[in-house]
């Protein structure tokens, strides 16, 4: 390994945290009338900063810093890109929804850009312990921002919720780790997935991977640790909604990926059939309870506990197949489930006084813009071509059906059919020309100011550009998973004839 | 000098854990587990364990008894008033304290026996200690001050009152 300075090795997490402490400060020593919109575009340019640098990354070697306790390769880059963009989205996105003259303006960006700390982190870390502070950095941000409308009923029930589960699940995740560090002396990954075939007690190694399983299957809330999601999502703000069901859950994926395939690879027939029924489960699960939901916020949080189902049927696929497609599916997943949020935003305000369905209807006619928006952003969840959530969906069954679990894609077919019945039903309801009725208040026209422009511009970009050019962005998945594991003989996944531009071969980011 | 040592703390520790029971009024059973908890920092010194009989003293001695008090003070809790207990505690409890002595003593006994009393080769320096957390381990020690500081943060922002107008709108 050659010498690199540990720093660089967690250059975006160092700018994150600076960030942080810079808008921590100012908020403080900021008059008291003072806008904060300006903390939020300090925000904004340290994350972009940091994606940068993580960009900048891709000029290292890869390996490991921090006497072996963090590392950057593709494999981390990739997902630290696409955290810093979600993050990057969100943070857009709440500079021009936020009230304007709440006083806590500036430590909500504060913890946005903390909480993306822990994520980073989380994403390039092989030291269990730092797994559990990133984990807990993460959670704690999200925990507090989804308590945030503190004046309502739900936010503070909300957060409560969340935390308490939440803590619950980091136990189940902490005594996991405990155990493989009785049955192994370590809790470096590399060293574990070493020692842990030849563990004296095999039964603390399985239990080991059950309890981290657990933990992860909630906060990435796949069924049947899902209950608190709906509730959650309701409760929070949409800003946050639009942050914490795509930020915390990638990078929650991503250290699921590297507990599987990383550390243990050699248990692979014990965990592949509990992630089965898991994806089996969260998908059937979802879709059945979303068909039911009245409140917008409510059906996608049931529709993003069926998308982890859906991607953990990529976790059948062999290999780097498996998690190029997981890793492919992650970045489809949180582009798009970003922008519906960044519209469910705008439409219902960030106190949401149109919570409902209903609520939407003739949206296309009241601001065409955002009623177009919102019914593309449901055909990219639906997974029709040329959108992200296509590919996403393409991938994930394709790795599925080459790792034998055919029925398991079936399954997954099944459900995007089921899937349909409720996006299109909501695409429909927006479409709608509204009947005239004297007695309705008519709801203001939406506003898109600058910032939210660029949220949406962004969000709308990397969908398309995931869903007409996949290849790209595979490539960059495919390069990630090759280092997530030893390369091995393996089929390339082939991508139809729509995704056959080619693009230079430099390392391109996922958005 | 080990030996009068030990026995002197361990005496204390005894006769304040058992003051910390018979007293009445909180104050004085606050500061009987004081009594409690410095004395076993004494018998860990005694062991060759320093970093744990200073972390003893620092945070069980110092933050968490402050905390204690200052709780107790906070409430106003007056001296509690004596019941004789009920019967199921004093059939079970007894019984039961006795059960999970004998069982401790058993497996020390078995385990050592009484004569290998004394410094124990096992034990972990400071040195050992804070090469662990300042070398192999720096990354994750230096991470948990973001940790702790989003805690502050985040208590700060929900425990402040709101004074934004979005909110206020929100309430009502």
């Amino acid at each position: 390994m050659t010498t690199v300075p540990s720093v660089y090795r967690i250059l975006p997490e160092v700018i994150l945290t600076l960030t942080g402490v810079i808008i921590m400060l100012a908020e403080a020593s900021l008059p008291p009338r003072r806008s904060r919109t300006v903390l939020g575009w300090v925000a904004a340019a340290g994350t972009t900063l940091a994606l940068w640098a993580s960009l900048w990354q891709f000029s290292l070697p890869p390996g490991t810093g921090y006497f072996g306790t963090v590392e950057t390769n593709s494999f981390t880059i990739f997902f630290h890109v696409l955290i810093c963009g979600i993050v990057l989205v969100a943070l857009l996105l709440s500079i021009d929804t936020l009230p304007k003259d709440s006083h806590h303006q500036g430590e909500f960006y504060a913890l946005i850009v903390f909480g993306a700390v822990g994520m980073c982190l989380l994403t390039s870390a092989v030291e269990l312990l730092l797994v559990f502070v990133a984990l807990e950095i993460s959670s704690i941000s999200t925990y507090v921002l989804a308590g945030y409308r503190k004046h309502t009923g739900r936010g503070p029930e909300a957060a409560i919720k969340y935390f308490l589960l939440g803590s619950f699940a980091t136990a189940f995740l902490l005594y996991g780790i405990a155990l493989i560090f009785g049955a192994t002396g370590t809790t470096s990954i590399y060293k574990i997935a070493h020692l842990a075939a030849t563990a004296p007690n095999h039964l603390f190694v399985l239990a080991a991977l059950a309890m981290m399983l657990v933990g992860i299957f909630f906060k990435v809330s796949a069924a049947p640790f899902h209950v608190w999601t709906p509730d959650v999502y309701e409760g929070a703000p949409s800003p946050v909604v639009a942050l914490m069901s795509t930020a915390p859950k990638v990078a929650a994926f991503a250290f699921l990926l590297r507990i599987v395939y990383e550390m243990f690879p050699m248990l692979h027939s014990t965990w592949a059939p509990l992630l089965w029924i898991v994806a089996v489960v969260s998908m059937t699960v979802g879709n059945l309870a979303a068909l039911r939901q009245r409140d917008v916020k409510r059906m996608l949080a049931y529709s993003s506990i069926a998308h982890a189902g859906y991607l953990l049927a990529a976790f059948a696929g062999i290999g780097a197949i498996g998690i190029a497609a997981a890793s492919f599916y992650t970045a489809a997943y949180a582009a798009m489930n970003v922008g519906i949020f960044a519209v469910v935003t705008l439409v219902g305000g960030y106190n949401e006084e149109l919570p409902m369905i209903d609520n939407y209807r003739g949206l296309i006619y009241r601001s065409p813009l955002l009623g177009s928006l919102l019914i593309f952003f449901l055909i990219s969840l639906t997974g029709i071509p040329f959108t992200s959530g296509f590919f996403g969906k393409f991938y994930a069954f394709t790795a599925a059906v080459q790792g034998g679990a055919v029925i398991l894609a079936l399954i997954g077919l099944l459900n995007s059919g089921l899937a349909a019945g409720y996006y299109l039903r909501f695409a429909l309801v927006a479409a709608q020309r509204p009947q005239p009725n004297p007695d309705e208040v008519v709801p203001p026209k939406p506003q898109i100011g600058v910032a939210v422009g660029a949220a949406l511009l962004l969000a709308v970009a990397s969908t398309l550009i995931m869903g007409i050019i996949p290849n790209t962005v595979l490539r960059v998945a495919q390069s990630a998973s090759n280092d997530l594991q030893p390369p091995m003989p393996q089929m390339q996944i082939s991508a139809p004839v729509s995704a056959a531009v080619h693009m230079p071969q430099s390392p391109a980011p996922p958005r | 000098m080990h030996l009068i040592l030990f026995f002197i703390f361990a005496g204390c520790a005894l006769a304040g854990a058992v003051n910390l029971l018979l007293q009445s009024h909180p104050i004085n059973s606050a500061l009987s587990l004081i009594v409690v908890m410095i004395s076993l920092a004494v018998l860990y010194l005694l062991l060759g364990a320093e970093f744990l009989a200073i972390a003893q003293i620092i945070v069980y001695a110092g933050a968490v008894m402050v905390l204690f008090t200052f709780v107790v003070m906070l409430l106003n809790a007056g001296r509690e008033e004596r019941t004789r207990g009920s019967r199921a505690a004093l059939a079970l409890g007894f019984p039961a304290a006795v059960a999970i002595v004998a069982i401790i003593a058993t497996v020390i006994l078995r385990a050592q026996g009484l004569s290998t009393a004394g410094v124990q080769q096992g034990i972990t320096s400071t040195a050992e200690l804070s090469r662990v957390l300042f070398h192999g381990l720096l990354l994750p020690f230096e991470i948990t001050s973001v940790l702790i500081l989003i805690a502050i943060l985040g208590a700060v922002a929900l425990a402040r009152q709101g004074n934004g107008d979005g909110e206020r709108k929100a309430g009502k």
